[in-house]
C-alpha cells in the first residue's frame, strides 16, 4: 500500500458574509494516495475553489483535520503554511500567475529562492525543469513575450521545482485553446505516470477524462467518487 | 542569502520604474539638501565670525555706555566721558591699555577727490590695543595728542577710496576732514573686514584734536577700549574698571551700572547663541519637507503595494512569509530614501557652493551633518515604510491572487 498524500476528515469551511454564514465545505473525508491523478469537479458554488484552497494550504478550515503528506496542517499559522506550500506543494493556476517582468528562469526559480537554496544550484534545477516542459530555447524570455500554452508550461516547470509532494492545479485549461490543453493534459499525464501526485481542479469533464480518478463535490460534500477508465488504454 | 535575495528583488522594482522612483526621492532630496544648505551656512557664519574675533584680540575689554537709571528709573542713555578713560589709565596703570573712541562719519577732501568716511579720535594706545599695523609711515604719538596735532592715520583702504594708489604716496599730504586740513603720517596694513569693527575705512586722529578742532569739544564717547596682555588678566581687568566707572560716575553700591563692559568672547557667545537658534529654526523648516518627502514616499509605497498585489499573492502562494514580504517593501522604501539622501547631499554641497560664489556668503559643509541627514532619511524610509510593507505582508494570497 502507498502513502497518503492528502488526508481529511471532516474538512469544513464556514464563511461569514454580512449576517449570513455561508457554509462552502461541510465535512469532505477525502484520501488521495501517493502517485494518484485526482480530478476534483463540481460547478460553481459547489465549494471546489474553497475546498482546493485548504488543499492547497491557501486558507484553513473552520472545523475538520486535514494531513498532507502526513504532516498535520490544518492548525497551522499563516508562515508555517507559507513553508508548507513552499516545501511540498506546486501550484498551476488558470491565470498562470506569472512575475510579469522576471524572465521564465527567474519565474522557475522564486519558490527556490524562498526556500533559501543557493543561486548556482537553483539555476541548475530551474534550468533543468524548464527543460523537461520543454522550453529551454526560452529561458529569458519573459511571460508577455510567450504564447499562453508557453506560460503554462513555465508555471508548470515553477510548480515541479521544489520536488513537490502534491501538484495541485486549478483550472490549468482554462486560458487555453483545445490543442494546447491536450499537450499540456498529456504533460500533466506524464509527470503522473513518473510518479507525481496531481490533483486537478477543473469542471471540464472531458479536461476530468485525464485523471484516473474523479471527486465530484456539490453544495460542500461529496457527491460522486470513482475511477476513471484508462483513457491511454483506449486511445 | 535570502535576504540578499530580496534586495535584489526591491532594487529591481525601483528600476522597473525609474522614473517614478526618482520623482518619489525628490521630496528627500530637497529635504536633506535644504537641511545641509542650512547647516552650511550657520557653521559657515559661525566659524567666519571666530575668526573675525580671534582678529579683534581675545584681551579686548569694551567698555560702552548704558542706560541711566534714577530710583530704578529709565533716564535715558548714559555718558561716558574722556576723564572716564583717563582714570582707567590711571588707576590700573600697568594692567591695561586704554584708548577712548570718538567716533564721527564725515567728508573727506583729498585734492579733487571726495569720500564719506569714519572719523576715529583715538590715543596711541589704541593701535596696540587692535594689533594694527603700518604699511607706511608712521602712528601719531603722545606729543601731538596732548599738542592736539591735526595728523591723521588712514585705514588700508582709504588712499584708493581717495584716488591714491599705493598708499605710501599719501604720506605728508594734507587731506581735509570736514575742511579742516590734516597731515597724512601713517597708512595701515589691511585688516580685513569684520563685523563689528572695520578699520580698513576709517580714519584714525589723535582723540583731543577730533575732540577740540573737528567736534567743537564734544567729547561724548563711543566706547573704550582697553586689552591686557594676557586672558588670564581679564577678570581681574574687569573687576578693576567696573571699581573705576563706578567711582567716576558716582555710583551707590549695589546701584544698576550705567556701562557696560563687554570682551570679545562675550561677544562670541552671544553670536553664536543667536546663530545657532537661526540656524536651528532655518534647518527645522527644512526638516519639515524631509518630512513631507517622507510622506510623498510612503503615498508612493502605498500605490505600489496596490499595484503588486497579484505579485505579492503569487510570492506568498510559492512560499514567501510575512516577512519576506515585509523586508522587500521596507527595503524599497528604504533604498528610496537612502537614495534620495545621497542625492540630497549632492545638493547640499551644490547649493552650498553656489551661495559662496554668488553671495559671497562662507558656508562649510560639516560631515557630521551629511552623516546625521543621511542616518534621518534612512529613519523617514523605515518610518514611512512600515505601514505600507505590513499591508503587503498581512495580504491574504487568496485574495491577492484573484485580484485584478
Amino acid at each position: 500500500m502507498s502513502e497518503l498524500i492528502i488526508r481529511t476528515q471532516g474538512l469544513t469551511k464556514h464563511y461569514v458574509l454580512g449576517s449570513e454564514t455561508v457554509k462552502a465545505v461541510r465535512g469532505v473525508d477525502l484520501e488521495i494516495e501517493e502517485g494518484e491523478f485526482v480530478a476534483i469537479m463540481g460547478p460553481s458554488g459547489s465549494g471546489k475553489s474553497t475546498f482546493m484552497n485548504m488543499i492547497g494550504c491557501l486558507d484553513t478550515p473552520t472545523a475538520g483535520e486535514y494531513w498532507l503528506d502526513g504532516q498535520k496542517v490544518s492548525d497551522l499559522s499563516d508562515d508555517q503554511l507559507a513553508r508548507v506550500r513552499n516545501g511540498k506543494i506546486g501550484f498551476v493556476f488558470q491565470t498562470f500567475n506569472l512575475l510579469p517582468r522576471a524572465t521564465a528562469l527567474h519565474n522557475v526559480e522564486l519558490p527556490l529562492i524562498y526556500a533559501g537554496v543557493g543561486s548556482k544550484e537553483r539555476r541548475r534545477r530551474a534550468q533543468e525543469k524548464l527543460e523537461l516542459v520543454g522550453l529551454a530555447d526560452r529561458m529569458d524570455h519573459k511571460p508577455p513575450e510567450m504564447s499562453g500554452g508557453q506560460r503554462q508550461r513555465v508555471a508548470v516547470a515553477r510548480a515541479l521545482v521544489n520536488e513537490p509532494a502534491l501538484l495541485l492545479a486549478d483550472e490549468p485549461t482554462g486560458n487555453l485553446d483545445s490543442v494546447t490543453s491536450a499537450d499540456l493534459m498529456k504533460q500533466l499525464g506524464d509527470l503522473n505516470k513518473a510518479g507525481q501526485t496531481i490533483v486537478l481542479v477543473t469542471h471540464e469533464h472531458d479536461i476530468a477524462e485525464h485523471a484516473r480518478r474523479q471527486v465530484h463535490l456539490k453544495d460542500g460534500v461529496i457527491e460522486r467518487d470513482f475511477e476513471n477508465k484508462p483513457v491511454e488504454a483506449a486511445v | 542569502m535570502l535576504l540578499f535575495e530580496i534586495i535584489a528583488v526591491a532594487m529591481a522594482a525601483v528600476r522597473a520604474n525609474i522614473l517614478r522612483s526618482v520623482l518619489t526621492t525628490l521630496g528627500i532630496v530637497i529635504g536633506v539638501g535644504a537641511v545641509i544648505t542650512m547647516v552650511a551656512l550657520g557653521e559657515g557664519a559661525q566659524q567666519r565670525v571666530e575668526k573675525q574675533i580671534n582678529l579683534m584680540g581675545t584681551t579686548v575689554l569694551t567698555i560702552r555706555p548704558g542706560q541711566q537709571f534714577s530710583f530704578g528709573v529709565s533716564r535715558g542713555d548714559a555718558q561716558m566721558s574722556v576723564e572716564d578713560a583717563e582714570a582707567l589709565k590711571a588707576g590700573t596703570s600697568g594692567l591695561l591699555k586704554v584708548s577712548p573712541e570718538l567716533q564721527s562719519r564725515l567728508q573727506v577732501a583729498y585734492l579733487r577727490w571726495n569720500s564719506n568716511n569714519q572719523m576715529m579720535g583715538v590715543w596711541p594706545e589704541y593701535f596696540e590695543i587692535y594689533n594694527l599695523g603700518l604699511s607706511a609711515g608712521r602712528f601719531f604719538d603722545e606729543g601731538e595728542l596732548n599738542g592736539r596735532r591735526r595728523v591723521a592715520v588712514l585705514g588700508h583702504a582709504v588712499p584708493g577710496q581717495l584716488g591714491e594708489t599705493p598708499g605710501e604716496l599719501m604720506i605728508g599730504q594734507t587731506i581735509q576732514l570736514r575742511g579742516i586740513p590734516f597731515e597724512v603720517v601713517g597708512v595701515l596694513e589691511e585688516k580685513g573686514d569684520a563685523a563689528f569693527f572695520r578699520p580698513d575705512e576709517q580714519i584714525f586722529v589723535p582723540q583731543s584734536t577730533a575732540q577740540f578742532r573737528v567736534m567743537g569739544g564734544r567729547d561724548r564717547l563711543n566706547a573704550i577700549y582697553a586689552a591686557t596682555a594676557t586672558t588670564a588678566e581679564l577678570d581681574r581687568a574687569f573687576g578693576e574698571i567696573d571699581r573705576i566707572m563706578r567711582r567716576e560716575h558716582r555710583l551707590q553700591p549695589g546701584a544698576e551700572a550705567d556701562f557696560n563692559i563687554r570682551n570679545s568672547a562675550d561677544l562670541l557667545a552671544t553670536f553664536n547663541e543667536t546663530n545657532e537658534t537661526f540656524t536651528m529654526l532655518l534647518a527645522g523648516i527644512a526638516g519639515v519637507s524631509l518630512l513631507v518627502g517622507g510622506i510623498g514616499i510612503m503615498n508612493i509605497m502605498l500605490v505600489s503595494v496596490t499595484e503588486r498585489t497579484r505579485e505579492i499573492g503569487i510570492r506568498k502562494a510559492l512560499g514567501a512569509t510575512k516577512a519576506a514580504i515585509m523586508t522587500q517593501f521596507l527595503v524599497e522604501a528604504l533604498f528610496l530614501c537612502v537614495l534620495g539622501g545621497l542625492l540630497g547631499v549632492g545638493l547640499g554641497y551644490g547649493a552650498a557652493a553656489l551661495m559662496t560664489r554668488v553671495a559671497q556668503w562662507d558656508t562649510v559643509v560639516a560631515p557630521s551633518a551629511v552623516v546625521i541627514a543621511l542616518v534621518f532619511s534612512a529613519g523617514i524610509g523605515l518610518f514611512f515604510g512600515i505601514w505600507p510593507a505590513r499591508r503587503a505582508a498581512i495580504l491574504n494570497p487568496i485574495d491577492a491572487l484573484r485580484y485584478e
